[in-house]
């Protein structure tokens, strides 16, 4: 045995003169660091409660609890997280589509009451709340999903500005994959979307690459998945969870992806409507739009004889005579309305109810009567010199174009109105104008600033690519007039457009003037209906609002109760809406003639 | 019966137990030569819940058998249960004294199945979270072992070193224990502003640690009394038994795979593992207290060659469904105990098929424990099990 052995332990000794190095003060608090994983907190005002977080929780520790009321964008539910199975793993604040919910630094909490350890944070106030240390999202390139959209390809400007050949190219199955990727299955999308269509469930579909059960997913809910693929107003995208942080799915692409890969051949076979069992009623349906031809539909699934009767010589209503063809080429509408008139339904082509054959006839021959007749009358500003022949409105030339006739397409063209439409009316003049006169000189304006017009941005976007001028903020005075055609139209700086109370009352700088030239003027300015066809014996069983439109029930049955209404006339105007109110109506027809109790219905 | 046989103060060993012809002792409890105890599985001695049925024979240990199902969680069963993020804090509780090797593991067999590649800073951050980890459980399993020995002074010291070096894993990673931090794709988070220089700090005070417990324990005429030539694992053990790290190291077999299969940034970091020969309790301790060294130092070195900046975690696909296609892997690090590895195979679903963890404590405290507890005093039984470096939760994930 060395003796360096025996002694070198007591060198131990030397430590007794330090001081201690344990906690001196037990009663202090000991701030855990900046990112310690410590006690939930919820921004409940940022939250929307879509419940990723519980999905990604393994302990399933979190549950969603009701906290307000459901409003678009926001299931109104909130994180309740249960300490008795968290383990602060901090994975829910990781994959936080808004970043709302972070954990604090706190990491003492004494209570007798074990329920105490359930709570919802934000809800129940805890001392922590306004603790700005503790775990967030990490941040750099740290995302759990996908935050940039995957682009769709365009038409070049230069390839699309003298052509009306469709401008949206369309995913692959590679991007239709990377993007159906980002989806976190919220549901936030299916609650706002008019129709409740099951965006999740054809997003997943998409991922598994059973564009079969995509296409069931679309139909149950959807019977226009081409058209609405295309050109629906997509309300869905603007509440996407992932739009809080990042670019929101391309909801709208997915569905036409689902729609463009499956031929028409196909559609019955997937949709197992090779047989549909027939009874003997007849409903009648006026107007081949969206609500007319989504009734038609899902009536003829059920059994019924359906007839629509259609004004025009083809259907399709607005999706067809007001939507130009480079959004929505005719071969997908038609593909969408061949598949739903294959299914038996009767349609009769230039048939005007009440001028062809009245509604009352309708409503004695047939078993019930659905009418979705639109929005086809233009609106006029009014203007001293409105009235002139060479002020159109925008709905009689879009029509016009669609069918073929001949129009005037002036060298100089002011269209006023900031929508969808006067988009829509723009952007076609403006390829008439290239094709013409190898340049567009198109201007369009709208009492909106831009950053409010009603447009969709990107139509103002590629109107402007494609040569046009938009304008917005100004409001139309008058049209100058000389020798009987318009010279251009004066126009002043609108400032705002509702006053305090939120009524329509637009403030103008009269001194902020502006003239633009234009040898022909297009009105844009919204759409009115045509109700001529119901006769005054009906309309004084119907109820309407004070702004004259007809009101109606949950499933769109008027005061005469074989006469149901949809579509633009009631609610909208968007296709979307048209194709919810069809499929409530054709459940209210059901029920109608079946005899059921609304109240009771489901 | 012979009295004088009987009062004799040093009873002659050699004649029992009886050998049978099978090699396998002859134990006759009913004979009163004969004692059974467990040892567990609450034992200040068992580091984790885990039996051993000893045998003894006087104060011999004649036979022993380990007993483990005191832990059992399923782990890898529950995994193929959850999604491949939600297994990411399942896993880390497979070894929970060392947890950031499981966390690694899991997330290095998830990239290689997926075919992600991780970047820069990620690896250098998972090196230095591994390094940090390992010097964290070194700074218990080296004074640990003196523990056994009843030597408990060198322990508080390196449990004080210890909660030091947990303190930069708070601020690192956010928790203390269970870190959460090498997550599938890359890391959780970059250093904290002045990690470095109080990181510094603290390697000072293990640089301390190690010349004082070289003092306390391994020039301590006691500790080499008992921890020399106890438990000695013949070289040729070595591959039989499947044993690994540094209680092969003490073999004189080098088993380091940071070495041998060098992953992360491993290659790029000058060290050599020690190894001796000795294989006895004393040698592989002091494998250890060698090891605790060169982790210092490589801490040192990450800290100096990791890049400030940078992208902390690669693209993957969306977490909730993340979908990995058909095939199996096997992934490994070098955790303090020796070669930890995770078996995964997938079948294109969002759940992992098969998970089956690899780790040293399986093989180390079941047979070979076994085997060397034979003959030993009683008193030694801790000892031995601890130099080993047995993590019961380990072998019962």
């Amino acid at each position: 045995m060395n003796i360096k052995d025996v002694l070198s332990p007591f060198t131990a000794w030397k430590r007794v003169a330090r001081d201690p190095v344990t906690v001196k003060d037990p009663f202090n608090d000991r701030p855990g660091a900046d990112r310690y994983r410590g006690f939930h907190k919820n921004d409940v005002e940022a939250c929307i409660g879509c419940g990723t977080c519980e999905d990604i929780c393994e302990n399933e520790a979190i549950d969603l609890v009701p906290f307000k009321d459901p409003i678009s964008g926001d299931s109104g539910l909130r994180p309740s997280i249960d300490y008795g199975r968290c383990c602060w793993c901090a994975l829910c604040v990781d994959v936080c589509t808004t970043n709302s919910l972070t954990l604090s630094n706190e990491y003492t909490w004494v209570a007798t009451d074990p329920d105490e350890f359930i709570f919802t944070p934000g809800v129940d106030k805890k001392d922590w709340d306004e603790n700005e240390k503790g775990w967030k999202k990490p941040e750099g390139n740290y995302e759990f999903y996908g935050l940039k959209r995957v682009e769709m390809e365009h038409l070049h400007p230069e390839e699309r500005s003298d052509s009306f050949i469709e401008m949206v190219k369309g995913y692959s199955k590679e991007q239709a994959q990377k993007e159906a990727d980002r989806c976190v299955e919220c549901g936030i999308c299916t609650a706002t979307c008019p129709a409740h269509m099951g965006i999740p469930e054809y997003i997943k579909a998409i991922r598994n690459d059973d564009i079969e059960e995509g296409l069931r997913v679309l139909y149950e809910t959807n019977p226009l998945p081409e058209i609405c693929g295309r050109i629906c107003t997509h309300k869905c995208e603007s509440v996407c969870s992932i739009g809080h942080k990042g670019d929101p799915l391309s909801i709208r692409w997915l569905k036409r992806y689902i729609a463009d890969q499956v031929p028409s051949d196909k559609y019955k076979d997937i949709l197992d409507t090779n047989e549909i069992e027939n009874n003997d009623k007849k409903i009648a349906i006026i107007g081949a739009g969206p609500s007319g031809l989504t009734a038609a539909h899902y009536l003829v699934k059920m059994g019924y004889s359906v007839t629509i009767f259609e004004q025009f010589e083809a259907a399709g209503g607005m999706m067809r005579y007001g939507i130009p063809e480079y959004r929505l080429p005719y071969e997908s509408i038609d593909k969408d309305i061949n598949y739903i008139l294959s299914l038996g339904v009767d349609i009769k082509y230039n048939t005007r109810i009440g001028a062809d054959i009245t509604l009352d006839q309708l409503g004695k021959d047939f078993d019930a009567v659905f009418s979705g007749t639109g929005l086809h009358l233009g609106r006029s500003t009014g203007i001293p010199g409105s009235d002139n022949e060479h002020v159109y409105y925008s709905t009689d030339y879009l029509r016009k174009i669609t069918a073929g006739e001949e129009i005037e397409v002036a060298e100089s063209i002011v269209v006023i109105g900031g929508g969808n439409v006067a988009m829509d009316i723009t952007r076609s003049l403006a390829r008439m104008q290239k094709v013409k006169y190898g340049k567009a000189n198109i201007i369009a304006t709208s009492l909106e600033k831009e950053d409010v017009m009603p447009a969709d941005r990107e139509e103002v976007v590629e109107a402007r690519e494609e040569g046009a001028i938009i304008n917005p903020g100004w409001a139309p005075q008058s049209i100058e007039i000389k020798d009987g055609v318009p010279t251009g139209l004066h126009v002043v700086e609108c400032n705002s457009l509702f006053d305090e109370t939120g009524r329509f009352n637009p403030q103008c700088s009269m001194d902020v003037k502006e003239f633009w030239p234009g040898v022909q003027i297009i009105e844009s300015i919204g759409q009115g209906m045509d109700l001529s066809y119901i006769s005054e014996e009906f309309k004084e069983n119907m109820a309407f609002s004070p702004r004259g439109r007809v009101e109606t029930n949950d499933y769109f049955q008027t005061g005469v109760k074989w006469f149901f209404m949809g579509g633009d006339i009631i609610e909208g105007p968007d296709v979307i809406h048209g194709i919810a109110n069809g499929h409530k109506a054709a459940i209210g027809i059901d029920n109608f003639i079946q005899g059921i109790d609304f109240k009771a219905a489901k | 019966m012979d009295l004088k046989k009987l009062f004799q103060m040093n009873p002659d060993r050699s004649l029992y137990p009886e050998m049978g012809e099978d090699g396998k002792p002859i134990i006759d409890l009913s004979s009163h030569k004969f004692l059974k105890i467990w040892q567990g599985p609450q034992h200040p001695g068992i580091t984790g819940n885990m039996s051993l049925e000893l045998t003894v024979s006087g104060d011999e240990i004649v036979e022993s058998k380990t007993h483990v199902g005191y832990l059992h969680r399923g782990f890898e069963k529950l995994m193929e249960r959850r999604k491949f993020i939600q297994c990411f804090p399942t896993c880390i509780r497979m070894c929970v004294a060392e947890p950031d090797p499981n966390e690694y593991i899991l997330a290095a067999a998830i990239e290689d199945l997926a075919g992600i590649e991780v970047p820069e800073t990620a690896q250098w951050l998972r090196t230095l979270a591994l390094e940090m980890a390992r010097l964290q459980i070194l700074l218990r399993s080296v004074p640990g072992q003196g523990g056994t020995f009843a030597l408990g002074l060198g322990y508080q010291w390196g449990n004080y070193i210890r909660d030091l070096i947990l303190d930069r894993f708070e601020e690192l990673t956010g928790g203390r224990v269970y870190h959460m931090y090498i997550i599938p794709g890359g890391v959780r988070g970059l250093l904290p502003d002045g990690f470095k220089k109080r990181m510094e700090e603290n390697l000072k005070l293990v640089d301390e640690f190690v010349i004082n417990i070289d003092n306390l324990m391994y020039n301590n005429s006691v500790f080499k009394q008992r921890a020399k030539g106890l438990a000695v694992i013949p070289k040729d053990w070595i591959d039989t038994y499947g044993v690994y790290g540094p209680t092969a190291r003490a073999a004189g077999v080098m088993r380091d795979v940071r070495k041998t299969h060098p992953y992360l940034k491993y290659a790029e970091l000058d060290f050599e593992p020690f190894t001796t020969t000795e294989s006895d309790v004393y040698a592989r301790s002091r494998v250890r207290w060698h090891d605790l060294q060169t982790t210092v130092d490589l801490i040192r070195q990450i800290m100096a060659k990791m890049p400030d900046g940078g992208e902390i975690r690669a693209e993957t696909p969306n977490v909730l469904h993340w979908r990995i296609p058909k095939g199996e892997t096997y992934q490994k690090c070098e955790s303090s105990r020796g070669e930890y590895g995770m078996y995964m195979v997938t079948d294109g679903s969002d759940k992992p098929r098969r998970v089956n963890l690899k780790g040293p404590s399986y093989t180390h405290a079941n047979a070979l424990l076994d085997k060397l507890l034979i003959n030993a005093n009683i008193a030694d039984t801790a000892a031995i099990m601890v130099s080993l470096a047995t993590c019961p939760p380990e072998i019962e994930r």
